[in-house]
């Protein structure tokens, strides 16, 4: 499948795809599929009404990768997909989402991602989202629900990589005995742009665990604010750690919560925001970098 | 060769000024080691933050290699030559000890060529490349690393603010082998086996240049009682 020049550029940059890949995808461009691909392990089925995939993954996957990248690059679309994972029991898989958006007037994309998770698996997902072109009003709000099964385990890793006006990101999880759900999300906001985050995650089984790591780097006269809740109902561990450096005239609102409902929970949190610190662009400054290049290493290595 | 010419600096405390340099002059000349030395609080940190540009000097001149760089920024002197060396290195996220010498050498070092300048400073090289610069390493590592990071800049005028803070004297005493000659270097100590190994010797009190002159003639010319505070302080 040929690819035009603004779909390469995002797919390589939300994917790091510089064509269509070999394995299991979908490719979804201005809110029509236009490519996919099932392998033996991994199918991707197209709902019949056109809202989305189905994306069944095997017990006999052993650690294949799914890209169902989005490009979104005429003005005036806003796209809303219903994409469904059906996790066997078994099953390990890597699975390469994002959203990249170019254009010069409005445009969106809603991805509503529903995991359905069996036992003993092990899933890698990755998520990244990038906006660019001089538009305004570039909007992604994507929508996750993890049912984790048994025993398995997920890796969640959302990244926002600029550009982004508006977004608005749910994660819903509910987590069955000894699963694992490890969130690391990282946010970098300019200009006006305004992006909040919502984790609210239900940790149901007995010695299920949850950590959630968000970095968060507000530039401008940006807006962040970042929700989270860990409710611990059952014998359990859960953690969430958000650290934000904010610059010039922009705001971050960070508000973790833990809620225990069982006295054999483990929940805890810690927030940290605050500015640059002076001395780190001071000692990179003494080793030749300009003060903006200075922050911006510093920015880099913190998101990194 | 760094020349200063009547720095001064004073801060606020409520309405009135307080002094922390008072009319400074001297010079620190190339392929010498001059020690800084004094009591707490008496401006050595001060006085080289000042060369370093890190510091403004409230007034005064300073001249690097006859240049005028009074006005320069900070980076401005990196690139010039000037190159510090912190009393507590500073520490950061997610840059990794190769990235960090690829900064201070201004290339994309080979791998081989980065190891070389940890290598000189006494650590396992492979070990660390790839590590971030961050606080999992010990203060003595951090320190070790920060040299090898001057090392890589290449300075012309190499600043050590209490270089022996934290770190036996393994890379120090060696520092005539591991740089090059025809550099300046400045060195803030308290300690007496350091002011011995330097050629010249400042000696700063309450601001102001006490005594400043050959290495062996200040020692030999401090009081028991001035030598006593000062190594103890």
């Amino acid at each position: 499948m040929n690819l035009d020049k603004i779909s390469k550029n995002l797919l390589e940059k939300i994917a790091n795809l510089h064509e269509i890949p070999d394995g299991a995808v979908s490719f979804r461009k201005n809110g029509k599929g236009e490519f996919v691909r099932s392998t033996t392990n991994i199918e991707i089925l197209r709902k019949q009404d056109g809202s989305g995939i189905d994306i069944v993954v095997h017990s006999s996957c052993n650690h294949e990768a799914c890209h169902i990248p989005v490009v979104v690059s005429e003005n005036g679309i806003f796209d809303t997909v219903y994409n469904d994972f059906y996790i066997e029991d078994n099953a390990d898989v890597v699975i390469v989402a994002g959203c990249g958006i170019h254009s010069t007037e409005e445009a969106g994309h809603n991805g509503i991602h529903t995991f359905h998770v069996g036992k003993h698996t092990n899933i890698t997902y990755v998520e990244n989202h990038l906006a660019l072109g001089v538009g305004k009003n570039k909007i992604l709000n994507p929508i996750t629900i993890i049912k984790l099964g048994e025993d398995s385990i997920m890796t969640m890793e959302t990244n926002q990589l600029g550009g982004v006006d508006y977004s608005e990101r749910i994660t819903k999880a509910y987590l069955k005995d000894n699963s694992t759900l490890n969130i690391s999300e990282k946010i970098l906001t300019s200009n006006f742009n305004v992006a909040k985050t919502n984790f609210k995650v239900y940790l149901k089984g007995k010695n299920c665990k949850c950590n959630i790591i968000s970095r968060s780097v507000a530039k401008d006269e940006s807006e962040q604010i970042f929700k989270s809740d860990l409710i611990g109902e059952n014998e359990c561990f859960g953690h969430v750690e958000c650290d934000g450096i904010v610059l010039d005239d922009a705001k971050i609102d960070s508000i973790p919560k833990v809620s225990a409902r069982n006295s054999q929970s483990s929940l805890s949190h810690e927030a940290a925001i605050g500015k640059i610190a002076s001395e780190q662009i001071v000692k990179l400054m003494t080793l030749g970098l300009s003060k903006k290049e200075a922050e911006e290493k510093i920015i880099e290595g913190f998101l990194k | 060769m760094i020349e200063l010419k009547n720095i001064c600096y004073s801060v606020k405390d409520g309405e009135k000024d307080k002094v922390i340099l008072d009319n400074i002059s001297c010079t620190f000349s190339n392929d010498c080691v001059t020690a800084i030395t004094g009591q707490n609080g008496s401006g050595k940190s001060t006085l080289t933050k000042i060369i370093m540009g890190i510091i403004t000097p409230t007034s005064g001149k300073i001249f690097f290699n006859n240049i005028d760089i009074t006005n320069m920024s900070i980076d401005e002197r990196a690139r010039m030559g000037l190159t510090y060396a912190f009393q507590q290195p500073i520490t950061f996220r997610g840059i990794t000890i190769k990235e960090l010498i690829d900064i201070a050498s201004n290339e994309d070092n080979s791998i081989s060529k980065a190891c070389e300048y940890l290598s000189k400073v006494g650590i396992c090289a492979k070990d660390y490349i790839n590590r971030e610069f961050d606080k999992t390493l010990s203060g003595g590592e951090q320190k070790r690393i920060e040299l090898a990071l001057t090392l890589a800049k290449k300075g012309k005028c190499i600043i050590f603010d209490e270089p022996e803070a934290g770190i036996d004297l393994w890379s120090f005493e060696r520092l005539n082998n591991i740089f090059e000659k025809n550099i300046c270097y400045i060195v803030v100590s308290h300690q007496t086996r350091l002011l011995e190994r330097a050629n010249k010797v400042l000696v700063l009190e309450k601001g102001k240049v006490k005594m400043y002159g050959d290495s062996s003639k200040i020692i030999k010319n401090l009081s028991s009682y001035q030598c006593k505070r000062i190594t103890e302080a």
